[in-house]
């Protein structure tokens, strides 16, 4: 299987962290890819307000690029993969668009065929490295550690209806049980951060962070784990508005999922971007540590190594 | 054959059918176009061919013209072959030799312009293959005059009642220990709020007492064999370890059984016993033994209450499952839905959290003879605020996409219901659309309306235990759009009803195939005309009424099973069917004996003889499909009234060019 790695504008810049596990991670379980060469912005939430045609020719582009590649797509911003495989729907359907999105790519000299295979970032881990294979390199199992996993809306809509259930997708909860984690029942993993509300109109975004920082709390949640940067980005750095729209504060530490799945393999924190995480993580450390120290006491206890 | 070239005489019939194709077809240039084709002596056009004067202009000119071939040139055969048939008859033609040709819903219908051109084309192409057709013989058999009757909810009930009554024998299978149906489970029924019971119960025990209905309870059909008027049918019956005939259906048996399990009747809610009749009213009134909850077959011999106490000694545990095979003339399936399992909406909550139940559960909750008593309660509690969420699973692209009919009328029921046991109880009523279509349902959603029940236009996105505010603390929360006000809403309940869609029973595929029926795309049965032919099938002698086609509610369930029966009487009073005669043979000379069309045959019509090592058709299962004509490698099959020679005589005609020829310059 060979892949070629689009990582977007976000994990370039507000998500670096998310970026730097995605790297980290992905090297440790031996998946080796390059990035695609000369990727543009996919249009994020804003193209479509522009210009219907831009929304679909910007990641079309991308697609028409990794077709020249012939290895598979692979993402790791929820956003980006919306874009590209609704982009990718559209075109397939409609053979007007099709026309219409490849005169404009015409322009920059490319040509989209329809031939693209995209992949979410969570699929090529859980389904192409597969989940024993995750398991066998736990070396700092998170025993003990209670995570919410937040999948976002986004994903629901799309990425999950790509290799799992729309209704109640379970890959995330999946994946985070093979690293040890105790999974928490999270009722509202599948509710909107707010999008980019949080920025826009944060009368509307903060109280929806709110309610996702509370329901982690009422659930006894250590952390919360994201499978999106944006979505991380979001429940990272705006604790003190939220906690202001919900009259409390929060200090609720939200990881991204490669920097769970890096901690869990034994990598050290600064090549996961931790440091730079708004909420510092330092409770689940504590927490991981715990976890390690009970199970070695038990081990040594019931005799064995 | 014997006839020479000049002696086929062809009468071709265009018909306007009003406007319907004389709109598009230009009908005077067709008939001309017609009259000048070889061995056609007459080509006339009418307004309506299948009218009285229509069909005396063809009869008229068979007799006075001598015809022996007949083209009618009008709409599909399905409408009216057997009109046109009867004509030739009735003008001592044989009706075989009569070719439809279908110029209305593939020619008129579709095309804006152009019609004209492909009319000719295909009025060619019947006269060409009418040039060969050959006059075939109808046989007739004998009508074997006893109906099967294939389950024993609402609609098997009334279909067995009604042709009891007429005198003929009915044998009525029921896989469950007792007939009844889903609507004995059922509390009271909209719109005019009778109990369920009191109005099924006495069908029930007249069925039971009728002495032409032979009821088998505790049985299914394994085996269908033979046609229309003449089915051998195979029924298996499972083993009761209860001898009928001797159990007084006192119920000692069941009192003394020291083994529980959950009830199936009261949808889990409830408990019986190891040995037990579903219900108090159960028809018959002879308990059957759960051989996996019974410790007396589990563990060989320990127990043994029920033996003891049974004063008939009607305990049987040496009875095995027993083959029955039984002749009937017509066969009538009423083997209804299942409920939908909503847990597969799992954001719906159902089986997650102990107060979201399906409607049948509500239904057993607010019966009386109920685990509850017909007390509204769950672990004890009486809830003082009930959603009722409409179309789970129906009108759902995901699930399936047809609405299920009936609950929007038993979620007012229920609203209403519940208003009459809880006082003060608040309940909503989540809907996309209210239906309320039938006799006396407006009304009753008027009456519903004015109750105290709030409605909530919006498809609820989820049901959840997670408390956003301190009124919402313990309970459930439905949250929804809605769509009215344009507003996401989070609703606080007690109790959350789902109404989940009825579906194709889990073996609908079975039983199609089992009965030689086709599926809809809804994976219910199908009917021959979804308007005109709503409970034949396209298998002739076999019937299906009530929710086996679709979902409906108790009038329509009942309508239907009267239908039926109505069916299947006329066939039987009728004593005679007449078999078809555009069947295949087998030319023995040219088969290899590759038993090719045995498999193939999806009436199984074909046997191979072994010794003979020949293919041979039944021509009283064959239906003339022509698969085994088609499929046979040594073109040994030949498919009377579909020969080669018939057919291919039809293609080369479509295939000439009818448009005038273009000049070349």
């Amino acid at each position: 299987m060979s892949y070629v790695y689009y990582p977007g504008c976000s994990l370039t810049g507000t998500a670096r962290e998310c970026e730097e596990s995605i790297q980290s991670v992905m090297r440790f379980l031996g998946v080796k890819w390059t990035e695609l060469e000369d990727w543009n912005c996919c249009g994020a939430a804003v193209a479509t307000g522009v210009s219907y045609l831009l929304s679909l020719a910007l990641p079309a582009r991308n697609l028409a690029l990794s077709e020249k590649t012939e290895a598979d797509l692979v993402t790791g911003c929820s956003r980006c993969y919306l874009n590209l495989i609704r982009a990718q729907h559209y075109i397939q359907h409609n053979a007007n668009l099709k026309r219409d999105v490849n005169a404009v790519l015409a322009e920059a000299g490319i040509q989209y065929a329809g031939t693209a295979r995209l992949r979410h970032l969570l699929d090529v881990i859980i389904n192409d490295v597969g989940l024993d294979t995750v398991a066998e390199k736990v070396t700092q199992p998170l025993s003990g550690l209670q995570v919410a996993a937040y999948y976002g809306c986004c994903q629901g809509m799309w990425t999950y209806a790509q290799f799992d259930s729309t209704e109640d997708p379970t890959c995330f909860d999946r994946l985070l049980a093979a690293l040890g984690a105790e999974v928490v029942y999270y009722p509202l993993k599948q509710a909107c951060c707010g999008g980019t509300l949080s920025m826009s109109k944060r009368a509307v975004g903060a109280p929806l962070i709110g309610d996702l920082l509370l329901a982690a709390i009422a659930v006894e949640a250590d952390c919360i784990v994201t499978a999106c940067p944006l979505c991380t980005f979001n429940l990272n750095s705006f604790q003190n508005e939220a906690g202001r729209a919900k009259g409390t504060k929060f200090n609720m530490p939200v990881l991204f999922v490669t920097q769970l799945m890096g901690l869990a393999f034994g990598l050290p924190p600064k090549t996961l971007g931790l440091h730079r995480n708004v909420v510092p993580p330092d409770p689940v450390y504590r927490k991981i540590a715990a976890g390690a120290a009970a199970s070695s006491a038990e081990a040594v206890a019931s005799g064995t190594k | 054959m014997a006839e020479s070239k000049n002696d086929v005489r062809i009468g071709v019939y265009v018909c306007h059918c009003g406007s319907n194709i004389a709109g598009t077809v230009d009908v005077d240039d067709l008939t001309s176009f017609a009259q000048q084709q070889g061995s056609v002596a007459v080509a006339r056009n009418y307004k309506f061919m299948c009218s009285e004067p229509g069909q005396a202009l063809i009869k008229k000119d068979i007799e006075e013209l001598g015809l022996n071939r007949v083209v009618v040139a009008s709409c599909s055969p399905r409408m009216h072959e057997p009109t046109f048939r009867r004509v030739c008859e009735d003008a001592n033609l044989n009706p075989y030799q009569l070719d439809m040709c279908n110029i209305r819903e593939q020619c008129s219908w579709v095309h804006k312009s152009g019609a004209t051109g492909k009319a000719k084309a295909l009025v060619s192409a019947a006269i060409s293959r009418a040039y060969y057709l050959q006059p075939l013989e109808r046989r007739e058999v004998l009508v074997t005059p006893a109906v099967l009757v294939v389950g024993g909810g609402i609609a098997g009930i009334q279909a067995a009642l009604k042709v009891a009554e007429a005198g003929h024998k009915v044998y009525l299978v029921e896989r469950e220990p007792s007939i009844g149906g889903h609507m004995i489970q059922l509390d009271k029924t909209f719109p005019t709020l009778d109990c369920s019971a009191c109005i099924l119960t006495p069908k029930m025990a007249a069925v039971k007492a009728h002495p032409d209905i032979e009821l088998m309870t505790y049985s299914e059909v394994v085996d269908v064999q033979g046609y229309v008027g003449n089915f051998r049918v195979t029924i298996r019956r499972k083993p009761r370890y209860v001898d009928e005939s001797l159990c007084t259906g006192c119920g000692i048996c069941q009192e003394k059984c020291p083994w529980k399990a959950d009830s199936e009747f009261d949808c889990g809610l409830g408990q019986r016993k190891a040995i037990y009749t579903p219900f108090p009213q159960a028809v018959p009134n002879v308990p059957v033994i759960d051989p996996e909850h019974c410790v007396y077959i589990q563990k060989e011999g320990k127990c043994g209450a029920c033996l003891k106490f049974c004063e008939r000694g009607a305990i049987d545990f040496t009875q095995k499952e027993k083959m029955v095979d039984v002749e009937v003339g017509a066969i009538i399936v009423a083997t209804g839905y299942d409920l939908m399992d909503p847990s597969a909406i799992s954001r719906l909550g159902y089986k997650r959290f102990p107060n979201v139940i399906t409607s049948m559960e509500f239904e057993r909750l607010c019966n009386a003879t109920g685990p509850t008593g017909g007390h509204i309660t769950i672990d004890g509690k009486e809830p003082k605020s009930v959603a009722i969420i409409h179309c789970v699973g129906s009108r759902d692209e995901k699930y399936h996409t047809y609405c299920s009919r009936v609950c929007c009328m038993y979620a007012l029921k229920f609203a209403h219901l519940i208003g009459e046991k809880i006082e003060g109880a608040q309940v909503y009523q989540f809907y996309i659309d209210m239906r309320c279509y039938g006799k006396g349902f407006e009304e009753f959603y008027q009456r519903a309306s004015s109750e105290a029940v709030n409605f909530v236009r919006g498809r609820p996105a989820q049901v959840t235990d997670f408390a956003m505010t301190p009124e919402e603390k313990g309970k459930l929360v439905v949250v929804c759009e809605n769509t009215l006000v344009g507003r996401p809403v989070r609703v606080p309940v007690d109790m959350v009803i789902l109404c989940p869609a009825m579906e194709p029973r889990a073996d609908a595929k079975e039983v199609a195939r089992r009965f030689n029926l086709s599926q809809s795309a809804d994976g219910f049965l199908l009917e021959k005309h979804a308007k005109l032919d709503p409970v034949a099938t396209a298998n002739d002698g076999v019937f299906i009424v009530g929710c086996v086609q679709g979902p409906k509610d108790i009038p329509d369930t009942v309508a239907q099973g009267l239908a039926g029966a109505a069916e299947a009487l006329a066939l039987i009073e009728k004593g005679r069917v007449e078999l078809e005669a555009a069947t295949a043979f087998v030319n023995e000379a040219a088969c290899s004996g590759c038993k090719i069309c045995v498999s193939l045959c999806p009436y199984s019509a074909i046997t191979f003889s072994e010794t003979e090592k020949l293919s041979h058709i039944n021509e009283a299962l064959c239906k003339g499909c022509g698969v085994c004509v088609a499929a046979c490698p040594a073109g040994a099959i030949v498919g009377r009234h579909f020969t080669d020679q018939q057919i291919l005589a039809e293609v080369a005609a479509l295939l000439v060019d009818t448009r005038p020829a273009t000049v070349a310059v």
